[in-house]
């Protein structure tokens, strides 16, 4: 076989290549619309419902114990929760698992300082269409979507901060 | 003849990808869903040193060779 | 004087050098920091071949990665081929080294590879490139690959003989989850060999002309092309009571009239936190090539010649018992994780049309003589093992 019969189907996988690359997804979009009220149990016994909330800006996280990038992202979320919380913020981990005997042993080897929720029966995720792990959600004072993250990467961060100090100006 | 089988088979899931880009199929597994997916029991190749080993004792004293291959799944973050 | 017998092992081993570093690294997210080593043995047919492997990865920003690996044989063999042949037993060294590259953007994987290995009268190197692409909310999983491999093959009785091989591997792989526990994995692969594809110390034989009791050996003839399709359908399942369930099969064929088909099936059960049992077993079976034959009945009776077993009609059966034990669960220091892992496995090889022709070679006074052609059909026995640590970092 000679190297010039290689060319077509090298020249087919470069275009496959190419097609490939145009199908990647955006990570992040804005909305605005107001944000479904729910209620769930928090893991230090209570309660937490969302209306309570009104009047300060909340960033929901929806996480599992088994997920990469939400372990990553947890100790960043816990310094933002310290640093904001006196301010009107308040974060809101939203734990989707079923079982939530994996989630206890994470926290208990990495406590966070912010108000951990169980969505057991996924009622939170769906109200709120999670599409990918983890998902952030910022509310408004007003109790508005305003953005929403899909997944996390190292840097993401940087993000979250700005748009806090952004909602909290409001 | 292969070849042109193998090429094909490229331009089929070429075409794959292009009706992911228009085509919106609700994931049916929501991504808060994934937790036995996740599950490392589940992984497809969980120690790749030791079947990277067994595949070649096989391929070594088999005729046959190929499609061992193995991707995807796991927690779908991101 | 070194002979090699094994040079479809060889051969084999360096297209499946690919497959040495993870090529379907999941998109999305790049798999955990590691680090492997391994210590295999194989020990059947006459043959041990024991030796080191070692394996690292490490990724950086979330977006590249790098893998290393080194792999070595130590061969002692004396196998059936090399017995028939007349020769000692021979003791060999085989080194492999390869890298690896991969970027993740978005939702695609790009994957980069070279494999290099090396022995006294054998040397293979290949290169990859592979891509693999999250589709449908994560659900299905796309991946696509091509390897070029080079391949030079001497022998070391014969100090001015040096053939060559070209390879050509195409990939494509589709994972596709179904439900909460279920997921689904098909792959396609053609290969394509270009070259000097037999074996410089394996002979085939045909029927003595003077005595047909016994038999004349002779350098194979073999095609200097092939090209194989293999297809697989493989499934896990998560049981309600969480342990896994696996199997699959496998579909090949080739230009050199070989069928094959391959049988698998696996079940991992965790047992308390920190200890995961796994069984499996694995059937194989084959149809000969065209071209081969235990006893031809006279010299170059047909093009092509071959008595190389890997080309017979035989079965196999593996059946594996392996124990994982996870140490430091809760971490140590900058270990995340890590496992300290046992694994046997049991082969059994029995052949339909490939013979013991050490009872051929005997005298022919000896009460085991059997003529050529007569003698019983050749089976073993082999038991691998390999005991490995890994650690995530």
């Amino acid at each position: 076989m000679s190297m010039s019969k290689w060319i077509r189907p090298a020249g087919r996988i470069a275009a496959l290549c190419g097609a490939l690359i145009v199908s990647s997804l955006v990570s992040a979009s804005n909305v605005s619309k107001p944000a479904p009220s729910f209620t769930l149990p928090s893991r230090a016994g209570d309660t937490v419902s969302l209306e309570q909330l009104k009047g300060k800006v909340v960033m929901l996280n929806f996480w599992a114990s088994w997920c990469g990038p939400c372990r990553t992202e947890m100790p960043l979320l816990d310094q933002m929760h310290k640093r904001y919380s006196s301010l009107g913020f308040t974060l809101l981990g939203v734990n989707v698992e079923a079982n939530t005997q994996d989630a206890e042993r994470y926290l208990k080897d990495t406590p966070v300082s912010f108000p951990v929720l169980f969505d057991r029966d996924s009622k939170v995720s769906k109200l709120y269409d999670v599409s990918a792990m983890p998902s952030t959600v910022f509310i408004d004072r007003k109790g508005n979507i305003r953005y929403l993250h899909k997944g996390y990467k190292p840097g993401d961060e940087g993000e979250y901060l700005n748009q806090i100090r952004a909602l909290l100006k409001e | 003849m292969t070849e042109a089988i193998a090429v094909k088979a490229m331009l089929a899931i070429a075409l794959l990808c292009g009706l992911s880009a228009c085509g919106n199929i609700e994931p049916w597994v929501k991504p808060y869903e994934r937790q036995q997916l996740a599950d490392p029991i589940m992984a497809a190749d969980p120690h790749p040193i030791s079947s990277a080993y067994m595949d070649h004792v096989f391929e070594a004293r088999e005729g046959a060779r190929g499609a061992l291959g193995s991707g995807g799944g796991g927690c779908g973050c991101n | 004087m070194t002979l090699v017998f094994t040079k479809l092992w060889k051969r084999s081993l360096a297209a499946a050098a690919l497959l040495v570093l993870p090529l379907g690294a999941m998109a999305g997210v790049l798999p955990d920091d590691r680090a492997d080593a391994l210590y295999h043995r194989y020990e059947g047919g006459g043959v041990t071949i024991q030796g080191p492997s070692i394996l690292v990865r490490k990724k950086m920003a979330e977006k590249y990665a790098v893998s290393a690996n080194y792999y070595q044989d130590m061969i002692t063999s004396a196998s059936i081929d090399v017995e028939v042949s007349g020769a000692s037993e021979y003791k060999e060294e085989r080194d492999q080294y390869s890298l690896g590259f991969e970027y993740l953007r978005g939702k695609t994987t790009y994957t980069l590879n070279y494999t290099n290995s090396e022995e006294n009268d054998y040397e293979a190197s290949t290169a990859s490139f592979g891509i693999s692409q999250d589709l449908f909310g994560d659900l299905t999983t796309i991946t696509m690959g091509f390897s070029r491999g080079w391949d030079k093959v001497r022998n070391s009785t014969d100090p001015t003989f040096e053939e060559e091989i070209d390879r050509w591997n195409y990939r494509v792989g589709v994972t596709q989850i179904l439900t909460k526990s279920l997921i689904t994995y098909f792959n396609y692969e053609v290969i394509t060999d270009e070259g000097f594809l037999n074996n410089p110390y394996r002979s085939y034989r045909y029927v003595n002309p003077t005595d047909s009791r016994l038999f004349v050996l002779e350098q194979e003839i073999y095609p200097r092309t092939r090209t194989s399709n293999a297809a697989a359908l493989n499934a896990r399942y998560f049981l309600p009571y969480r342990a896994a369930l696996y199997g699959g099969y496998r579909f090949f064929t080739d230009t050199w009239g070989i069928r094959a088909d391959t049988f698998e099936l696996g079940y991992v059960h965790p047992v308390k936190q920190q200890w995961t049992l796994e069984a499996r077993v694995r059937y194989y079976q084959q149809d000969h090539a065209d071209f081969y034959a235990d006893l031809f009945d006279r010299q170059n009776q047909q093009n092509f010649l071959a008595r190389d077993k890997e080309l017979s009609t035989f079965n196999s059966i593996a059946i594996r018992l392996g124990a994982s034990y996870e140490f430091v669960p809760n971490g140590w220091r900058f270990v995340k994780k890590g496992s300290l892992n046992l694994f046997y496995d049991r082969l059994e090889f029995k052949y339909d049309d490939f013979r013991d022709a050490r009872f051929s070679r005997l005298p022919t006074d000896d009460p085991n003589f059997r003529p050529a052609g007569t003698e019983p059909l050749y089976e073993f026995g082999a038991n691998v093992i390999q005991a490995f640590v890994s650690i995530w970092f």
